[in-house]
């Protein structure tokens, strides 16, 4: 039987969670692992905004800020779970990503650009400024969601990376699942659509500017969950994360890996999270080699690695 | 009443006026043809009703509603389709998922049915792939229905326009020359499904410069020059009509137009 691309694309991701752990020669690999998995999942919203859809942000850090800082504030100010905190804070994305969305869709290309920009830097402004209530440069505490806790209860016992190497793995899964049926769904198709062509998509019966919206307000929810993920692991949150360069980070990540296809989204993440640590062997020469690898990349496998490697496989079958 | 109705269009650009004062009507089942020396306007005409420009003056009225400056996606919720002179294609998607787009009036629903792979999501999606296969089958183009649309000729990307826009399942049909970069036989194809489609109670508004191809299937031929109208008629009226034959003296058209006789 053959698989369809979406089921191909689940298996390998599937495999290489469950199988990576084997080789693993610390605990501390988990704690890597799972930061593969909180900026892949960032990633995947990336791949629906920039890959699906052809439209950029340079602020998406900012939803990240956003979900995180709600799992600090939401518990501590009004006592709601942090894992519940998590929801709330996605669902605060989402509507910010919805007000902000409306009016900055409209532009196209580096005005697009430079208006997320904009934004990302707002909330890591606010974040930073606002000291009484975040914190400010030097970050606030998070608390600890207890579920680990809870599934010691029922016999399973992890130590914390594995346990977020663990859930974290679960979530991007769930949210490779979800990027893979929107992909080869009517809302999905109009988003690629507007990509090829927006004057041809809005004869069709396209809605342009509610289908960006969309694929705004889901990224911004990836971007938050994402954003959760890493503070509740981390049991800190700081204004970094939604700051400038993380955010250039993501768009390099889902780029390199390939915009438009979700398995290569999480590749550009896991190599631009591993190729890091990599290097630090190098040390003075880390990022030349980092800078080094990207631009080849580009130069050689302009569609990003899975895409290309995608072609050169078929290329090879016919 | 006529189904689509054009008052007094007009537009410019820069001070350059590309369309003056343009009117005429389409009926159900018709087939009327916008002909003109290059430059003259025709593109420009379609864009404004199709709600890719705002015209600077004039209306347009579709089934007696005024849908002047309508966006082009509310436009094709009330019926109106075209395809364009210069391929607007989705490069990146495969040929049939370029004709399953024509389909989203139809097959939309729920973001989050279609996020989550709904059972009611998928049965649209599947609808809306078996309609497009038969568009395919009807233009031509069944067996390049997995191919990436960007492979294709060009004579096949014109068909798969048509394919696209019939998908929409429109009243009103724009046509901005389908048979240009055709072959004899794909003109001859082209010939027929246009006739076929006005058959089933489709309007249709076409621009071509093959003037065999307008002259056997227009009911009436609209004849633009420096963005005016200066001839409207049955194609037999037309082509003897001695303004139409002085504009297109400087194209060098006239044995073409005279084709027809
Ligand atoms: N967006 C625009 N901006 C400026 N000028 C334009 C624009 N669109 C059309 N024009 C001008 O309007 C005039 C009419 O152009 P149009 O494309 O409508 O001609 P046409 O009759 O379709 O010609 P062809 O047979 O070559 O397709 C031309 O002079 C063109 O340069
Ligand atoms: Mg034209």
């Amino acid at each position: 039987m053959r698989l369809s691309p979406k089921q191909s694309t689940l298996l390998v991701l599937a495999v290489l969670m469950i199988a990576s752990p084997f080789f693993f020669p610390s605990n501390y690999y988990y704690r890597v692992g799972s930061l593969v998995f909180v900026n892949s999942i960032a990633v995947v919203g990336i791949v629906i905004l920039t890959g699906y859809a052809g439209q950029i942000s340079l602020g998406h850090a900012g939803f990240l800020g956003i979900g995180g800082y709600a799992c600090a504030l939401l518990p501590a100010h009004f006592g709601l779970p942090p894992a519940l905190a998590v929801v709330a804070g996605a669902a605060l994305s989402g509507a910010i990503a919805y007000v902000v969305g409306r009016p900055i869709l409209k532009l196209k290309g580096y005005y697009l650009a430079v208006a997320t920009l904009g934004f990302g830097v707002l909330v890591s402004m606010v974040l930073a400024n606002e000291g009484w209530l975040t914190g400010g440069p030097d970050g606030i505490k998070v608390p600890d969601p207890g579920l680990r806790a809870l599934l010691e209860q029922v016999g399973i016992e992890l130590t914390n990376p594995q346990f977020w190497y663990a859930f974290c793995g679960l979530v991007l899964f769930i949210g490779a699942w979800l990027a893979l049926n929107l992909r080869e769904s009517p809302t999905g198709r109009a988003l690629r659509a507007l990509h090829g062509s927006e004057v041809a998509a809005r004869t069709a019966g396209i809605d342009v500017a509610k289908a960006k919206l969309n694929a705004f307000v889901i990224s911004a929810v990836y971007a938050s969950v994402a954003g959760s993920l890493l503070a509740l692991q981390n049991r800190l949150i700081t204004p970094d994360v939604a700051g400038f360069m993380h955010s250039i980070e993501l768009v390099t990540m889902a780029v390199l890996g390939g915009a438009g296809s979700v398995l290569g989204g999480i590749f550009g993440a896991a190599l631009l999270t591993l190729l890091p640590q990599v290097l630090t062997v190098l040390q003075d020469y880390e990022h030349v080699v980092l800078g080094l690898v990207m631009m080849l990349v580009m130069i050689f496998l302009p569609a990003g690695l899975i895409p290309s490697a995608r072609r050169l496989l078929r290329g090879r079958g016919e | 009443m006529s189904l689509l109705q054009v008052e007094g269009l007009g537009i410019s650009f820069g001070g350059v006026t590309a369309v003056n004062d343009v009117s005429f009507g389409l009926e159900t089942g018709k087939i009327v043809s916008v002909i003109g020396p290059n430059g003259a306007g025709k593109t420009t005409l379609f864009n404004m009703i199709s709600g890719v420009y705002l015209p600077k003056s004039g209306r347009v009225r579709l089934d007696g509603e005024d849908v002047t400056g309508l966006r082009p996606d509310l436009l094709a919720v009330r019926g109106m389709s075209r395809t364009f002179q210069n391929l607007q294609i989705f490069h990146e998607m495969s040929v049939l998922e370029n004709v399953i787009v024509g389909f989203h009036m139809h097959e939309r629903g729920p973001v989050l049915a279609d996020l989550f792979g709904l059972p009611g999501s998928r049965r649209r999606a599947r609808a809306a792939a078996e309609g497009a296969r038969v568009l395919l089958e009807r233009v031509g183009l069944e067996r390049a229905a997995e191919r990436e649309a960007g492979a294709l000729s060009y004579g096949a990307l014109k068909r798969l326009e048509i394919a696209r826009a019939l998908a929409a399942r429109p009243r009103v049909l724009l046509l901005d020359e389908p048979a240009a970069g055709c072959n004899a036989v794909e003109t001859e194809e082209i010939d027929r499904l246009i006739c076929e489609v006005a058959k089933t109670g489709v309007a249709i508004l076409l621009v071509e410069h093959d003037m065999k191809l307008v002259m056997r299937l227009s009911d009436t031929i609209v004849v633009l020059d420096h963005g005016e109208k200066i001839a409207e008629g049955d194609p037999a009226l037309v082509s003897r009509d001695p303004k139409v034959i002085e504009a297109y003296l400087g194209a060098g058209t006239t044995e073409a137009l005279h084709a027809h006789g």
